[in-house]
């Protein structure tokens, strides 16, 4: 895999003394959709401010497909669209023209035509001679997408996309962001969602107190942190775990009609073998069995609380 | 050179006034129609000639710098203020440009409609004297540079401003008094000595003594010293400008 960005050593403390960012690393591969996932204030817009060239980092660097930010911050940024959390846009214009104006910022021929397509891509097409005013949030969104996309960029930054959305527009926005990584625009969201990280991203990094505590494929990541829980629904309820079953790491449900056993999927053993011969020797008998996976969710939570 | 980005910029300030186009011209016009009744008609009759020049004809160019000064710091410091305002100056930001074609864009526009401003001043002045510009090179010299650097101080005033109340503080409270009490309807020699030493520290005083000699012919200061100290003055600007857009200053953190 090609890297598209990449980040070295970046921290950012802001004016105030807040350390926003501390030394984060990064490689955002070519055509991924890379989830950055933390809780308010984790850093996460800060990371995509300082690529976008909207704040000046302390220390370390980025390049954007080999170019600096700062040396070079014409051609990194000339291939970058970024769709901002908040929806700032100038009340009074309308839709075309505020594309325009974007196109045009960016360096680019005007292109009615491409604007044209774009907008009709995004549902909007309808809405170009409307005032920004005048449309709704969701459509402030799209306009806000299609601005950024307007000259063509080949990485696409979404700060918190679908905050505040409903969820059908979301379920929308997923689609658009799935129909541009298509075309092959590489793309970074943030979000404090994670069912929209589960949904649409390739990769996930999860950041904490200005810290990338890790960067890993969505599917690895859920697979090697996930603890796996094996559920026996047992045919007689019983009072307490036998002593002879102690060193399992078991729990018992309160009906005591199921034992819980949880287990990590990375461990050299699972050790289930061993606890159903010692549940046999114990004259335990089972009606069924179960097993959960943790979700992104629980993961999440889990490297959160351990970094406090 | 991102020229495009400097065209949009340019023509997307330009269209804001477009927008109000009515306001835009109607206002100057009116302003100087009633100038030119109440000082150049009603009071003027009452006044012999300055420094030879009728008093209607001696107002124009104080009443050109009058409007040119204030609304060209205003224009400049609304179209810079406002997308700082309401966020959208993020996008100016992050695109492939740099300070200086930003400068292009905003100042150029600012200044711009500030000539087209004192041009409408100038018709407008027109119908009510028999102009005279002894020295129209330098009368659109005087101009130009006036424009300029009052809208790059107006683009300073924009960037520094946090609020409204910030925004207006500096037109009213510190361009307005000086242009009043820089000559624009008086000759400096009209003052009292004690208050015609006072007004040499008064910089728009250089500008309006300067144009007036490029129509007249007559200045209260050397026209050489009203040159550099609109030099002055521009260069001035254009430090505190680009030490602004070094550090980032209320742009960027």
């Amino acid at each position: 895999m090609t890297s598209i960005i990449s980040i070295s050593n970046l921290s950012k403390t802001y004016e105030g003394g807040h350390q926003a960012l501390k030394r984060v690393n990064l490689d955002i591969n070519k055509g991924e959709i890379l989830a950055l996932l933390g809780p308010n204030g984790a850093g996460k817009t800060t990371l995509i401010s300082v690529i976008c060239g909207l704040v000046s980092p302390t220390s370390g660097t980025v390049a954007v497909n080999g170019f600096d930010i700062i040396e070079n911050y014409r051609h990194a940024r000339e291939q970058i669209g970024l769709v901002p959390q908040e929806l700032t846009l100038a009340a009074f214009d309308r839709v075309f023209d505020t594309l325009r104006f974007s196109r045009g910022l960016f360096g680019k021929k005007p292109d009615d035509a491409y604007l044209e397509q774009l907008l009709k891509d995004l549902s909007l097409w309808n809405k170009k001679d409307s005032e920004l005013r005048a449309l709704s949030g969701g459509m402030k969104r799209r306009v806000l997408i299609a601005k950024a996309l307007s000259h063509q960029p080949n990485i696409l930054f979404l700060d918190e996309p679908t905050a505040g959305v409903d969820v059908e527009l979301r379920k929308d926005m997923w689609q658009i962001v799935n129909k541009l990584r298509d075309s092959g625009v590489t793309i970074i969201l943030t979000t404090h969602y994670i069912e929209e990280a589960e949904q649409i991203a390739d990769r996930v990094g999860v950041i904490n107190d200005g810290e990338l505590l890790l960067v890993d494929d969505k599917v690895n990541l859920m697979q090697e942190l996930g603890r796996k829980q094996l559920i026996i629904e047992l045919k007689e309820p019983i009072n307490k775990i036998p002593a002879s079953m102690a060193s399992h790491a078991l729990h018992l449900s309160d009906d005591g009609h199921e034992l819980i056993y949880t287990y990590d999927t990375q461990g050299k053993s699972t050790g289930i073998t061993a606890l159903l011969q010692d549940m046999h020797n114990a004259g335990i008998s089972m009606k069924d069995l179960n097993t959960t996976q943790s979700s992104l969710q629980d993961i999440f939570v889990n490297l959160v609380q351990a970094d406090r | 050179m991102n020229i495009q980005a400097v065209k949009v910029i340019y023509k997307y300030e330009m269209l804001r006034t477009w927008n109000t186009l009515f306001q835009s011209i109607a206002s100057p016009v009116i302003s100087t129609a009633l100038y030119f009744i109440v000082f150049g008609s009603a009071i003027g009759s009452r006044i012999q000639s300055v420094e030879g020049v009728t008093y209607g004809l001696f107002i124009v160019p104080g009443l050109m710098m009058l409007s040119i000064l204030t609304q060209s710091v205003s224009n400049a410091s609304f179209g810079i203020f406002f997308p700082k305002f309401s966020g959208t100056v993020y996008e100016v930001m992050s695109a492939p440009i740099s300070f200086f074609e930003i400068l292009l864009g905003y100042v150029g526009a600012a200044a711009s409609k500030s000539l087209i401003l004192g041009a409408i001043i100038l018709i407008t002045a027109s119908f009510f004297v028999e102009l005279r510009i002894d020295h129209p090179v330098w009368m659109v010299l005087f101009l130009v540079l006036t424009c300029v650097s009052f809208s790059l101080l107006g683009f300073i005033i924009g960037l520094w401003a946090t609020n409204f109340e910030k925004l207006q503080v500096v037109p009213l409270l510190i361009i307005t008094p000086l242009v009043f009490l820089g000559g624009t309807f008086y000759s400096v020699s009209m003052l009292p000595p004690v208050w015609q030493t006072v007004t040499l520290f008064n910089p728009v005083l250089y500008l309006v003594s300067g144009f007036r000699w490029s129509f007249f012919g007559v200045s209260d200061v050397h026209v050489g010293i009203s040159l550099g100290v609109i030099l002055l003055f521009l260069g001035i600007c254009s430090g505190v400008v680009w030490w602004m857009f070094k550090t980032g200053y209320r742009l960027k953190q």
